[in-house]
């Protein structure tokens, strides 16, 4: 990635309020250059607003936005020089497909020969050669998606935002654009933001992903970092699926369940309450029988329920004293799951390396 | 099967069972319209006075029409008129719809319905205000508060028809347009105007329309030479009747139709283009 097509965007102290409503609640963030920075939270999060603040749309309350070291706040969104694509595409249904990808080019005043030839090499890109002279009504959705990107990296923006531009797609396309568009990141090098509620998307696209929840950033950091390490029970919950059972915090700073030690309290953190976060597919059937358990921890339990989904099976087991635990099973011959039915009594461990802790919030 | 036993739409009510209601409905229109039409035939008699049906037909008061300096000029100050209160209504109309549509406001609600009061008021009580007013600025009997007084009852109509026009309309297109680098005045010429377009123009043959049409205001407001051509049949009317009335009803009728009819068109054609 060649930090000449790429600007690093730092974030400080952002806050934008609607009424009583903090939408952006004090956000620092910086952005790499070059980087593909997911912003994944649940509708109302404030992620969208974060990314209208970058694009110029909205004006914050207080708080700086620098692109490398120059102030954005004031600067109107046309003189920003970033491209943007809209969920809803936002292509312009009077002007030709070639026509709206030279837009920015014309209003730059990009020469004729020029024009044409930078709106070919778009067309090549996005893979829609020849397309360029068809009406915006003759394309499918994946297609319009395409043309939308290609107008936003045509005239060489060095900041490109995008606003979930693939949740209007069916579930195959999504997952084969997804994969494009993170091909098409590395081949521009150009610095990233995109937004999504989809957490699989995220985990599949970004460098890193920045969860926002109630206007504040929960977390940010690589998507294996978010699903192995998160950092707090909205993270933990909003990504991935997982169960959280509540710890003991005994006197020495140990952390256990029941009588099994789990954890010691992280140095100098002054949470007293400690949830432990069970990844479904992180369980395994600990054998009791022959005792070869390499678990760290095990649940004993009945299974309640017993769901063949395909690819996986999922079995709900009820402990004494605490929530359900959900475990995810691989469904092959060779799996532990074959005979499973309700009412089996089970016993499931998690790998040392598999325990996840995090402080429980207040409230 | 005979047509009255065959459904009328796609519940099973037959044409038959809806005749009472085709009967209805064709009474209303021709209550509608026959008042309208019935001057065409008065238009082309030739007596002295109004008279239906003509005992003999003659194209005489159009030539009256035609022939007369008075009726002339009076046409001419009403297509002036007309003309003008279209150039400020449409843009100002326009400008005013898509900012109350674009701003956020809490006050902008309140600011729409305020500027679409000359719709709902009794338009005797804006041609009293304007008189009384216009009386103390010297503006009774000019073109331009004729125009201005056209303007404040032409400008709703265009706001509404703009605003119906920018709800079908994604506004992210103009944000777009603004992130590629147009400002926010390119945007809305080069994206948002070429698709309302049809819109803008239906709206300029209503502006003209309620010009060329009204009389209220205008016996008010207008005389001498600057009296409209409805304000000249007004007054024809009261002091003789005169069959010329009936010759220029029927040019009116047959203006305001054809410009109806041809914003009809637009919209029609609006609605596939998009």
């Amino acid at each position: 990635m060649s930090s000449d097509n790429a600007l690093p965007i730092h974030i400080g102290g952002l806050t934008k309020k609607y009424g009583d409503l903090y939408a952006l609640d004090s956000v620092d963030l910086d952005i790499k250059s070059g980087e593909f920075l997911t912003l994944l939270g649940p509708s109302g999060s404030g992620k969208t607003t974060l990314l209208m603040a970058i694009a110029g749309f909205n004006r914050p309350d207080s708080g700086s936005i620098r692109f490398d070291n120059q102030e954005m706040i004031l600067t109107p969104p046309h003189r920003r020089e970033v491209g943007m694509v809209f969920q809803s595409y936002a292509l312009f249904p009077h002007m030709s497909v070639a026509e709206n990808i030279a837009f920015p080019l014309k209003l730059r005043k990009v020469s004729a020969a020029e024009t044409n030839q930078r709106v070919e090499e778009a067309l090549h890109t996005v893979q829609l050669d020849g397309l360029g002279s068809r009406n915006i009504d003759q394309l499918s959705g994946g297609q319009r998606q395409r043309v939308a990107l290609a107008r936003a990296f045509v005239f060489r923006p060095r900041i490109l935002l995008m606003d979930e531009p693939l949740s209007a797609l069916d579930k195959k396309l999504r997952e084969r654009m997804q994969i494009e568009l993170k091909q098409l990141h590395r081949q521009l090098g150009v610095t990233t933001v995109y937004v999504t509620h989809d957490q699989r998307e995220a985990l599949t696209m970004s460098d890193r992903i920045a969860v926002i929840n109630h206007g504040r950033l929960a977390q940010v950091d690589t998507p294996t970092s978010i699903y192995n390490r998160p950092a707090n029970a909205f993270v933990a919950d909003f990504i991935g699926e997982s169960t959280m059972l509540p710890l003991e915090h005994r006197p020495d700073h140990q952390l256990t369940f029941g009588d099994q030690f789990v954890a010691t309290v992280p140095d100098d953190n002054p949470d007293s309450q400690w949830l432990l976060v069970i990844r479904p597919e992180r369980l395994l059937v600990a054998d009791d029988s022959q005792g070869n358990t390499a678990a760290a921890i095990t649940f004993g339990g009945i299974v309640k329920e017993a769901v063949f989904q395909g690819d996986s099976a999922f079995v709900l087991i009820a402990i004494d004293n605490a929530d359900d635990i959900a475990v995810r099973f691989s469904t092959g011959s060779a799996s532990a799951m074959a005979n499973l039915q309700a009412g089996d009594a089970i016993a499931v461990g998690l790998l040392k390396d598999d325990i996840i802790i995090i402080p429980r919030e207040a409230g | 099967m005979r047509w009255w036993n065959k459904p009328a739409s796609d519940t099973q009510i037959t044409h038959g069972k809806r005749l009472w209601l085709y009967i209805v409905a064709t009474i209303i229109m021709l209550l509608l319209v026959i008042p309208t039409f019935i001057v065409i035939p008065m238009s082309f008699s030739n007596s002295q006075y109004l008279e239906f049906p003509p005992e003999v037909w003659s194209t005489r008061w159009y030539e009256e029409y035609f022939g007369s300096a008075k009726w002339m000029r009076a046409t001419v100050v009403s297509l002036k008129i007309g003309v003008l209160t279209m150039l400020v209504a449409t843009p100002l109309g326009t400008m005013a719809a898509y900012a109350l549509f674009v701003s956020g406001h809490r006050a902008a609600r309140a600011v729409f319905v305020l500027l679409i009061t000359p719709m709902i008021v009794p338009v005797i009580l804006i041609a009293i205000g304007t008189f009384y007013a216009y009386g103390r600025m010297g503006l009774n009997n000019t073109i331009t508060g004729l125009v201005l007084a056209h303007t404040a009852l032409a400008t709703p109509l265009v706001m509404i028809v703009i605003t119906a026009a920018l709800r079908s309309y994604d506004l992210n297109q103009e944000r777009v347009a603004r992130s590629l680098g147009a400002t926010r005045l390119q945007a809305f010429f080069a994206i948002t105007l070429p698709q309302i377009r049809f819109s803008v123009i239906t709206c300029a043959l209503l502006s003209f329309l309620t010009s060329f049409d009204e009389v209220i205001v205008a016996i008010f407001v207008s005389g001498g030479t600057t009296a409209t051509l409805t304000k000249h049949m007004f007054s024809a009317l009261r002091d003789f009747i005169d069959p010329t009335i009936a010759a220029i009803s029927t040019i009116m009728v047959l203006v305001s139709t054809v410009l109806l009819l041809i914003t009809q068109r637009i919209g029609a054609n609006g609605k596939t283009e998009r």
